[in-house]
């Protein structure tokens, strides 16, 4: 029977902070970077021109169809053969799950703007207001209020895709959650750790997404 | 009575949606002042012209013109740029079927985002201006609620109140009470009533028969992507000429007695 000691994690307290810290913050990152991503893939797929359309079809395509894991790779080690770009593994990693959060980010996005009626776009351009304009100041802020869920459940995935930045030996909690398990001998307390930090993190958040949810799909 | 040009100038316009052309050559004039009603059996056309004049359908082929701006259409034409349909459309308003009131904002919000947004008026002013339509409509009562929380008529005045806070030149309005409980028409077509009162130019597309004939100084009647008869409201309602336009209206008058 094991016997579980949780008491020797106590002193290695600041190397999961400072894991943590990189992850929470990376997280912010990436988000940020995948909603930029997201949207102007969002626009792109919604462009008149034909090519844009297709670039920004091959972007959020490439980037659902395959592996995060993968991309976090060929980033970190393809690139710099190929197009002679030098990533550190931060960047690499910031690059890599910014765009895969991008390309999900996109689909929910494209996907709010043409769930608002055709008659808000109609009455936007009847007043004169461009294209530009009525997409800024009449369709968006109608669709992000219905996107919040669907979005922060993908940003939910993206803080716990994070924890794949330890391949390129990014010092993020489970990364920090390994170096701690080799010093102390003690695995499984330490990915118990791990997982509960991520937990009680995430938690409240999936409880917010349902808590919206339930809200303003009562209200429209 | 000036012998000015038309304010509302539409030569030789047609459109075609794929297979199925629903303009074939148009032509429609609106004098200044002028309320011109159109009607016509679903399909006839009649919207897609309405919405021609604004521009919010492309026509194929053709000329638009309202007040001084033209616009050519077909071979040899570029589309127009995005700018200048945009300024265009700033100078026609336009009232939908359902509303199409801005959800997420207040009716104030509602009546001053383009005065803002597109003529850039400093947001005081705006609301002056917004206010004032507001009451006009009789609505400046409801200037902080939500759009959500009033009535199909009510929100309906809001909208009218939103297009003439651009001070427009003309006023399009495509089947504006067909959307309303019966009860709740009256207070649109009344609003309207005073605009025409007013002096404004309005094009008005509606199943209102008897609002045609009282309101519109002329009634075109379409059918089939064409204009078949053109003339004053009342003898077009009361005595058309065309044998179309007669079984179109004995087909609406049935039941109400008015012929």
């Amino acid at each position: 029977m094991y016997t579980w000691d949780f008491s020797v994690l106590w002193e290695y307290r600041w190397v999961f902070l400072q894991g943590l810290g990189l992850t929470v913050s990376f997280t912010v990152a990436i988000v940020i970077g995948g909603l930029v991503l997201g949207l102007l893939a969002a626009m792109g797929l919604l462009s008149r021109y034909r090519l844009v359309r297709a670039i920004a079809l091959l972007f959020t395509e490439v980037f659902r169809c395959t592996p995060v894991l993968v991309q976090l790779i060929w980033f970190y080690y393809a690139l710099p053969i190929l197009a002679g770009i030098e990533m550190t593994p931060i960047s690499a990693s910031l690059f890599a799950l910014s765009c895969y959060g991008g390309a999900f980010f996109a689909e929910i996005i494209r996907g709010g703007i043409v769930s608002i009626e055709p008659g808000q776009r109609e009455a936007g351009q009847a007043l004169g207001m461009t294209p530009a304009l009525t997409m800024r100041r009449i369709i968006l802020p109608q669709a992000m209020r219905r996107m919040v869920p669907a979005l922060m459940n993908q940003s939910i995935m993206q803080f716990k895709n994070t924890s794949l930045v330890s391949v390129l030996a990014v010092p993020d909690l489970v990364y920090q959650g390994q170096m701690v398990a080799h010093d102390s001998f003690r695995p499984l307390e330490t990915y118990t750790a791990v997982a509960v930090a991520y937990f009680v993190i995430l938690f409240p958040l999936t409880v917010i997404v349902r808590y919206r949810e339930k809200k303003y799909g009562a209200s429209k | 009575m000036t012998s000015a040009k038309p304010k509302i100038e539409i030569t030789a316009l047609r459109k075609s949606f794929g297979a199925l052309q629903v303009l074939k050559n148009i032509n429609f004039k609106v004098e200044q002042g002028g309320v011109v009603s159109l009607i016509g059996p679903s399909g006839s056309g009649k919207s897609t012209l309405l919405r021609s004049i604004n521009l919010l359908v492309e026509p194929d082929d053709g000329e638009i013109r309202v007040g001084d701006t033209a616009f050519f259409f077909g071979q040899g034409h570029r589309p127009p740029a995005t700018r200048a349909l945009a300024a265009f459309r700033a100078r026609t308003g336009m009232v939908f079927q359902n509303f199409n009131l801005f959800p997420h904002m207040t009716v104030l919000e509602n009546v001053m985002e383009a005065p803002v947004q597109v003529r850039k008026l400093p947001r005081n002013v705006a609301r002056q201006l917004a206010m004032a339509q507001l009451e006009k409509v009789g609505l400046a009562d409801r200037a902080q609620q939500l759009p959500k929380t009033l009535s199909g008529g009510q929100m309906q005045r809001v909208a009218i109140a939103r297009a003439l806070a651009m001070e427009p030149e003309v006023m399009l309005f495509d089947e504006a009470t067909s959307a309303l409980d019966p009860e709740l028409v009256g207070e649109v077509l009344n609003t309207m009533q005073k605009l025409a009162a007013d002096g404004m130019t309005m094009v008005i597309v509606t199943h209102e028969i008897a609002f045609a004939r009282d309101v519109a100084d002329r009634v075109v009647f379409m059918r089939d992507g064409y204009v078949v008869e053109d003339g004053p409201a009342q003898q077009t309602i009361d005595d058309p000429r065309e044998e179309a336009t007669r079984a179109f209206l004995n087909h609406y008058h049935k039941g109400n007695g008015a012929r």
